[in-house]
């Protein structure tokens, strides 16, 4: 690292707001995904005059910056793959305006999801995207990478609450996108940003849009004993034009792990179960908690519980988002997945799932958005072994692999970042990454920022050309047939 | 520079066949924009052959416009350049419908006329309540922008369109998104193209979601002497638990383009609701709306029978269209604007009409967008020469208070005068970056786009 460019950070941002200390390195190198690596230094600017001026610096001395927020994304967003500044947004974290009536605020990326709920909450008001995460990470991580969570099934995810950005370009711009309202004149630029993963630029301040808390709100358990019950429910609840507010699955597997730790009341004994919940006004929810709970006895619920009251509820949900620390109990490492696929196709898709897990000689775990038809397996390895850790990865490689077969995606809210950027191919041709990256370097053209994420280098790739692969039924507009995965 | 005259019909004949290609004037003329007429139209059937077109229009520098059924090709400023006209209506088939999955893959080119009769074949549909949706084509409706009443509820495109395929600037077919209802794959291109007019790329294939429809859908109607409770009572019914389907706002000229039967008197408001769900919702919506009516000083309530409710819905999603049927040469100002702000707002609309002699309609959307009508009597120039100060006015006053004002239509002699995009914003360098990717020979729809893109 060079020690001028420490002392000239140093210089405008105080001593205290710049980290190089290999120590305090190594407590960066990691955020939620599996995936490391280590950045040169961390900085923690207080406004977007210092971003302004980190992001001129890193230009003169030519090296990367990665925004961060607290570090919870799952494929590796916020690591600098290829080492330079990381800008942590922790400071950046005042809600700087709640307008109840119009149903906005204004926050600064900080900002931690589950804070601003608690400011909004008295005004009947919520902000809808809520990942598993929300305690800890900040509605500028949510932001790049576009997060979703078990109520975006009815509510949404991150893009379509977000109305305006105020951004530091790669080239050191301060600019203001968006507004009060999407019908802004031009293109919808607040549509690219969100999600764009930190590669266009950096967030400064965010209007966000805040949904109404709903009247009433009842939850499900569903319990049974073979999986395919589980799968066919969420297949005929989402036919019959049903929207829960969310519609979780966890397998038999992973609610034992999450029922000895955290003692939500899933039978030990079932083989999975459903997470269902309905909400709205009173009248309407009623009836789709009875419709609901006739639909999962039809497909073979032996057990359809509902929460009595609100503790009730909130020990369930702590058994859901809680499941990935349940995990962690297990194994000090696992892989989780994000595959999507058409809801149509989960029966299917979960029994591949098992079969690849048996082939590789992999248990997996399933918890997972199932309204949204949204996977995500987890996969148990032992991170020292690093022949495992190859075969973890080449197994989750198998299910995305079964997912875009199905007509899905490589993934729906963890990111592509630099777990996935090699997977891209399958997905997209030459001319889709042509495209994007074409807009990317229009806005990153030195590619400073977050360099290395999205788009595939060839690199990790092997011998193997990826191509698209085939989707079924995606008749005569289909990529030509990868030879190599068909 | 060539035109495609020289090299039509037989060079682009041989991309789409010579039946389809024409370059006869008269036929031409229904291609015309704000009075530029291409020199050809050609009618592609599969997207392949749109980007051939679009390749062979690259090399030769043609610009070129993509169309559908030709109902809004008003939005936007008078082309710099309109060589080529590309008919998008044979690419009019749905790929693919997945019930279950509630998802649906069409070509850009389908009315959403049929569209909407497949999904309800299966109990599904759009929530693209637009004008001209009789005739108007998927890939037009979203490339317009034009929004619904039922975004109350459903949103905006942005909210489910799921992914596109399009024809970039140099020909490649590139796609964005997916199929799945859930999705953070690569950039969302896809949005970009949502209102664009054509500036960016030509869409060929689009990816919805699809929802279902309601079992039981019910209108309420409520009149009030003032505007201010009007808005507050549409205030109150966002900020109750109802979650109307749509909530329009409206003042009497604008209840005269919709010939309902309610009449209003001269100063007097309505707003429309609608809502639906099962037989106890509908009871409860219409007792807890009659309550926030009678709280907001409504002069009259009405609950409206099935038939008044989708008729009225009609008249509220047409409405751009009727004040173009009612004075040729209506100017019609769409303002993003904030609810709470949305009373002030028409008050200053108002009295900047009447400062000016001109009749004007209003008609307001819950959420905060307020389209604004000016109906002069006279035609020409001196409807011009009444409008364009009025124009002015009406984007001074909304920069002031930090809302956004176009104009989604007006007549020729007007977009003249001026620019109906409004002044420039400090993101417009961006958007030009984006052109520059996408469109990097400056061949589509040129000129018609903010700031000229």
């Amino acid at each position: 690292m060079d020690r001028h460019l420490v002392h000239e950070l140093e210089q405008f941002l105080g001593d205290d707001s710049v980290l190089s200390q290999p120590e305090d390195l190594l407590l960066y190198e990691y955020d939620g995904s599996v995936e490391t690596a280590r950045p040169q230094c961390i900085v923690f600017p207080r406004t977007a005059a210092d971003v302004v001026r980190i992001v001129g610096l890193a230009n003169r001395y030519k090296i990367p910056i990665v925004g961060r927020g607290a570090g919870t994304g799952l494929s590796g967003g916020a690591l600098a793959r290829h080492g330079g500044i990381i800008v942590s947004f922790a400071r950046m974290n005042q809600i700087l305006e709640i307008d109840v009536e119009n149903q906005r605020a204004i926050v600064q990326p900080g900002v931690v999801n589950s804070d601003l709920n608690m400011a909004v909450a008295h005004g009947g008001l919520h902000f809808a995207p809520d990942p598993s995460s929300q305690k800890a990470c900040t509605i500028g991580g949510n932001v790049s990478e576009n997060a979703g969570g078990p109520h975006t099934l009815a509510y949404g995810v991150t893009t379509n609450h977000i109305l305006g950005l105020e951004m530091v370009m790669p080239t050191g711009e301060l600019v203001r996108i968006g507004g009060e309202s999407t019908d802004g004149p031009g293109y919808d630029l607040c549509g690219l940003f969100v999600g764009s993963e930190g590669t266009l630029a950096l967030v400064t301040e965010i209007t966000v849009k805040l949904t109404r808390l709903p009247e009433a709100i009842k939850t499900l358990l569903a319990v049974y004993d073979r999986v395919d019950g589980a799968t066919e429910t969420v297949v005929e609840i989402t036919a019959r034009g049903i929207t829960p507010a969310a519609c979780e699955m966890l397998d038999g597997w992973t609610l034992r792990a999450v029922e000895a730790w955290v003692h939500a009341g899933f039978p030990l004994d079932s083989a999975a179960v459903l997470l269902i919940e309905v909400d709205g006004l009173r009248e309407a929810v009623e009836q789709q908690a009875q419709n609901v709970g006739e639909i999962c006895r039809m497909h073979g619920a032996r057990e359809v519980r509902v929460a009595r009251d609100a503790r009730e509820r909130d020990l369930l949900w702590k058994g859901r988002k809680n499941a990935f620390g349940a995990v962690g109990r297990l194994s000090p490492t696992y892989y989780v997945q994000d595959g999507v696929i058409p809801r149509t196709k989960l029966p299917q898709t979960l029994r591949e799932i098992e079969r690849i897990g048996k082939e590789n000689g992999f248990e997996i775990g399933n918890i997972f958005h199932a309204g949204d038809g949204n996977l995500h397996p987890i996969i148990l390895f032992d991170a020292r072994d690093p022949k495992q850790f190859d075969r973890a990865v080449s197994t989750a490689d198998a299910i995305i692999r079964f997912c875009i077969e199905m007509g899905g995606a490589i993934t729906g809210e963890h990111g592509v970042g630099m777990e996935k950027d090699r997977l891209m191919p399958l997905l997209f041709t030459e001319d889709d990454l042509a495209l994007m990256r074409s807009v990317r370097d229009a806005f990153n053209p030195a590619g400073l920022l977050n360099p290395g994420k999205i788009f595939p280098t060839g690199k990790g790739c092997g011998e193997v050309r990826i191509r698209p692969m085939p989707q079924r039924g995606a008749g005569n507009i289909a990529p030509a047939a990868g030879k190599d995965f068909a | 520079m060539n035109s495609p005259a020289k090299v039509a019909p037989s060079r682009i004949g041989d991309l789409v066949g010579a039946a389809n290609i024409t370059d006869d004037p008269r036929e031409l003329a229904a291609y015309e924009i704000d009075g530029v007429r291409p020199s050809a139209a050609a009618r592609p059937r599969a997207a392949e052959e749109v980007s051939e077109l679009v390749k062979l229009a690259a090399a030769e520098k043609f610009a070129v416009i993509p169309t559908g059924a030709r109902t809004k090709l008003g939005i936007g400023m008078p082309p710099a350049r309109y060589d080529l006209a590309i008919d998008m209506t044979r690419l009019d088939r749905v790929i693919s419908y997945d019930p279950g999955d509630l998802t649906l893959s069409v070509e850009a080119g389908i009315p959403l006329a049929r569209l909407a009769a497949t999904l309800a074949l299966r109990k599904q549909f759009l929530p693209l309540a637009v004008p001209f949706s009789d005739r108007a084509t998927a890939g037009g409706t979203l490339s317009s922008g034009v929004d619904s009443p039922l975004r109350e509820a459903y949103g905006t495109a942005r909210d489910f369109v799921l992914g596109m395929e399009i024809v970039t600037g140099d020909g490649a077919l590139a796609k964005s998104g997916g199929r799945v209802v859930k999705n953070v794959s690569g950039y969302d291109l896809h949005k970009l193209m949502l209102g664009a007019i054509g500036s960016l790329g030509i869409i060929t294939r689009i990816n919805f979601k699809t929802f279902p429809l309601p079992a039981e859908t019910r209108g309420w109607f409520a009149v009030f002497s003032r505007a201010e409770d009007a808005f507050a009572f549409a205030q109150s019914i966002r900020k109750s638990p109802l979650a109307p389907h749509t909530l329009d706002i409206f003042d009497r000229r604008a209840s005269v383009l919709f010939h309902t039967s309610v009449q209003l008197d001269k100063s007097q408001w309505a707003v429309a609701v609608s809502a639906a769900g099962n037989e106890k919702v509908m009871e409860r919506c219409s007792r807890d709306l009659r309550t926030m009516g009678r709280a907001a000083n409504a002069a009259q309530f009405t609950a409206l029978d099935e038939f008044a409710q989708s008729e009225l819905c009609q008249w509220i999603r047409g409405f751009p269209a009727l004040a173009a049927e009612h004075s040729l040469d209506a100017l019609i100002v769409k303002i993003a604007s904030l609810p709470t702000q949305m009373g002030e707002v028409t008050q200053r609309l108002q009295s900047i009409a009447a400062n000016s002699g001109l009749p004007c309609a209003i008609l307001a959307r819950g959420a905060g967008v307020i389209y604004f009508a000016l109906l002069p009597e006279e035609r020409g120039a001196p409807a011009v020469a009444r409008i364009a100060p009025c124009v002015g006015e009406i984007f001074s006053a909304a920069a002031s208070s930090k809302q956004h004002a176009t104009i989604p239509r007006c007549s020729l002699e007007l977009k003249r005068e001026m620019n109906i995009w409004g002044p420039a914003r400090e993101d417009f360098p961006l958007m030009q970056r984006v052109k520059q990717a996408f469109d990097p020979h400056n061949i589509f729809s040129p000129g018609r786009f903010v700031g000229g893109l």
